[in-house]
């Protein structure tokens, strides 16, 4: 290759790679002035995106301090803990509460708790159930978006073909069950055409069923209890589907179980008549159920009556990893969301409750979910549990997936698929409890520095 | 070396330096980085601590990793000569002089375009027990069989059943076979005509030949195929993975040694664990390929040689 050509062929390929260099640094300075530009990334899209979009824009004309940079972003758990990983966090991040266990063990966010004694955030703020998963070994690691609680959803009109008072919703297993045997119906091939119930209808809280059943999977310290007695009793709740409904039948019950946001749901579809759901269902009865769908909210039935009241309490929040370039600014924009009005805004757009502890009768007056209140209460009952904050949890809970569904098979017993799992369990379990205990001091002393 | 020699071997290195480059950094390097912290404690965000063989011990005793590799060589084991036997086949077929020859390849080779997790998506329909495709055409078939026979025959419920899910993979899996079909009809085109008309004076009919002549010549082409459907197979991850929502089949029957993989790593943050798999595999997969290459060299045929 004669000189010039070389020359030219490299002074080009440097220029690009200048521009590019160029055009990375200028894209966050466009936004103008001294601003801070914080980056925002957050796992809703579509309305939910929307809705916190809307108070985006507000807080970045509301002051010329900050600006807010709000991503999208698909996966973000993972692609959160690869970030921080690599040192390129964003400065806020929204994941769920449950997450927070695994994220604070590992050092991937900034401690929240000085930030919020100086802004006067304090637990008596919001409702103590989601107030306590959002703190991890006696540290605040996020503040809260948008909670749910899980109840019982009826169909009516089931109830009502099958004789039953469809404003009188079962309270116990047993009643649940009574009910359940006479809205199920067969067909003359013998398949399953409607179920009362089913535990893997959706089957989204595998793992947690043994609240209901006055127990829960962890010790809350050091051991998994799955062969405890109350998810015992809630493997030998779900091994009596087989038993009673048939394996064959069952398992061609849940082949048609369809896509959950489409009209193939089988709840829309008046296949299922109870189902243990969250507040979402407002919006996707709107979107997907028959125009005459009648549905009711109300706890979700316990073992025993005393327990009646009982949900899993779930929250989607914001976190600091750690390595955030403006943490200052990042808690500034956090704190700003959790002023009453804007909180209702993004809770009343996402159609959930608020996780405030006040909340003002124009926001039930305002949110177009009749059964809201339902929900709410159910939050603040002292019953609300959330996800046990066990390091592996995500581990069991696919674990018990597994074994949920070898039981619905017919493939093992309540007992055997027990012992499997929780030998299994306690020992990956142990692990990380035990690697953790050695960390833990260095951990802690870092953490108070911060 | 002579001058000459040198400044040849330079301009080489420089040429494929940009190959050089991406291979050190985006192979060699996660290579032998992933080798060290098989021997760690790690969760990527903090650093690794170093355990020795604790991850190797604790996988000898782990039933989901044997698990995981029992089912990935059932799968290869099924899936390698099915895809095989169906390539060349297909490609046989497809190299017969007929009007209109160009439309079936290309129609033979559309479904190798369609993307892995589309594919995912579009089996977990085909095979659904209920209303899938593949059980409408199956269930004539099966009423036919009971009338006959006096049976109560049911097509199978495909992926909710461990006996018939990695079977089912295993014809979701063939879609991709129209790559192996095109380097197998390149093969064919090689085929000297000579020796096909030699064959037919002696007498050779379409079988004959194909046996003879063909399967012979084009041996290089199946042996290249068939380490390609080795290294694919204990790679599978995509098409399970989407057609069991992420899941690990019915019984376990679609956990892989790279679903295991990723799960571990990416989802129990545990990923000097992983790494530990993930070189097991790598291990097996070189074993095999070696093996596989020590048994072909007898039997291949190399025009060249």
């Amino acid at each position: 290759m004669p000189a010039p050509r070389v020359l030219i062929f490299g002074v080009l390929f440097v220029g690009i790679v200048v521009f590019g260099f160029w055009l990375g640094e200028t894209a966050d300075d466009q936004v103008g002035g001294d601003r801070i530009v914080i980056e925002y990334w957050e796992k809703w899209t579509g309305p939910e995106r929307q809705a916190m979009a809307d108070l985006v824009d507000e807080f970045n004309a509301s002051q010329d301090r900050v600006y807010v940079k709000f991503l999208s972003v698909s996966s973000i758990t993972r692609k959160l803990m690869l970030a921080t990983a690599g040192g390129n966090p964003p400065d806020v991040a929204g994941i769920w509460a449950a997450d927070l266990p695994v994220f604070s063990t590992n050092g991937a966010l900034t401690p929240l708790n000085p930030y919020a004694e100086r802004a006067g955030i304090e637990a008596g703020d919001y409702l103590p159930s989601v107030w306590a998963q959002l703190v991890v070994y006696d540290r605040l690691w996020a503040l809260p978006t948008t909670p749910s609680a899980n109840a019982l959803h009826w169909n009516k009109r089931l109830f009502r073909e099958a004789g039953l008072d469809p404003d009188k919703p079962p309270r116990t297993i047993a009643e649940l069950e009574a009910y359940n045997d006479r809205i199920t119906r067969f067909n003359d091939k013998g398949d399953i055409v409607v179920l009362g119930h089913l535990p893997t209808e959706p089957g989204w809280w595998n793992a947690n069923w043994s609240f209901w059943f006055g127990g829960d999977v962890w010790n809350g310290e050091d051991a998994v209890t799955a062969t405890g007695e109350a998810n015992m009793a809630a493997l030998d709740w779900i091994a009596s589907y087989p038993e009673r409904y048939g394996v064959g039948p069952l398992l061609g019950f849940r082949q048609l179980s369809g896509v959950f946001a489409s009209p193939e749901n089988p709840f829309f579809r008046g296949r299922v008549a109870m189902a243990l759901q969250g507040p979402w269902m407002y919006n996707f009865i709107q979107n997907f159920a028959p125009e005459d769908f009648e549905w009711g909210v109300a706890p979700f039935p316990s073992l025993k009556a005393e327990n009646y009241g009982t949900s899993l309490v779930e929250c989607d929040c914001l976190v600091i990893p750690r390595g955030a370039k403006h943490p200052e600014e990042a808690f500034a924009f956090i704190a700003w969301l959790q002023e009453p009005a804007q909180m209702e805004r993004l809770c009343l757009a996402q159609l959930k409750f608020s996780p405030l502890a006040q909340v003002s009768e124009n926001f039930y007056a305002r949110h177009p979910n009749p059964h809201i209140r339902v929900y709410r209460e159910l939050a603040e009952s002292p019953l609300a549990r959330f996800r046990p904050q066990m390091l592996t949890f995500n581990e069991f809970s696919a674990d018990m997936g597994s074994a949920i569904d070898d039981i619905m098979r017919g493939a093992e017993s309540p007992e055997q698929a027990a012992e499997i799992l929780q030998e299994r369990q306690q020992g990956l379990f142990r692990r990380k409890y035990d690697n953790w205990q050695k960390v833990r001091e260095e951990r802690m002393k870092e953490w108070d520095q911060q | 070396m002579t001058r000459h020699e040198k400044r040849n071997l330079r301009v080489g290195l420089i040429f494929i330096s940009p190959w050089l480059a991406g291979f050190i950094l985006m192979s060699l390097y996660p290579l032998i980085s992933s080798a060290y912290y098989s021997l760690t404690d790690y969760s990527v965000l903090s650093k690794p601590v170093y355990t020795g063989l604790d991850n190797y011990r604790a996988l000898m005793s782990d039933e989901l990793f044997w698990q995981s590799l029992w089912n990935t060589f059932y799968f290869a084991a099924l899936s390698i000569p099915i895809n095989l036997v169906a390539a060349i086949l297909l490609a046989v077929l497809l190299n017969v002089d007929l009007p209109g020859k160009k439309i079936f390849r290309t129609v033979y080779f559309l479904p190798s375009l369609v993307p892995m997790v589309c594919l995912g998506v579009l089996w977990q329909w085909m095979l659904n027990g209920q209303m899938g495709l593949i059980n409408q055409m199956l269930s004539p078939l099966c009423d036919v069989i009971n009338a006959v026979l006096g049976t109560s025959v049911n097509p199978p419920n495909w992926l909710a059943d461990p006996a018939y899910a990695k079977l089912g993979l295993v014809l979701a899996s063939m879609w991709g076979v129209g790559n192996a079909v095109v380097i197998f009809l390149a093969g064919l085109q090689d085929v000297p005509r000579s020796l096909y008309e030699a064959a037919e004076i002696d007498g050779c009919g379409f079988w004959r030949k194909t046996i003879h002549v063909t399967l012979p010549i084009i041996s290089p082409v199946i042996y290249f195929n068939g380490i390609m459907g080795l290294i694919g197979s204990f790679q599978v991850f995509a098409v399970p993975y989407v057609m069991t929502n992420g899941g690990e089949g019915p019984g376990r029957s679609l956990l892989f040694a790279a679903t295991y993989v990723f799960n571990k790593g990416f989802q129990a943050w545990s990923m000097g664990y992983a790494c530990a798999v993930a070189l097991i595999l790598f291990v097996i997969i070189l074993v095999l390929t070696l093996l596989a290459t020590y048994v072909a060299e007898r039997h291949i045929y190399y025009a060249g040689k």
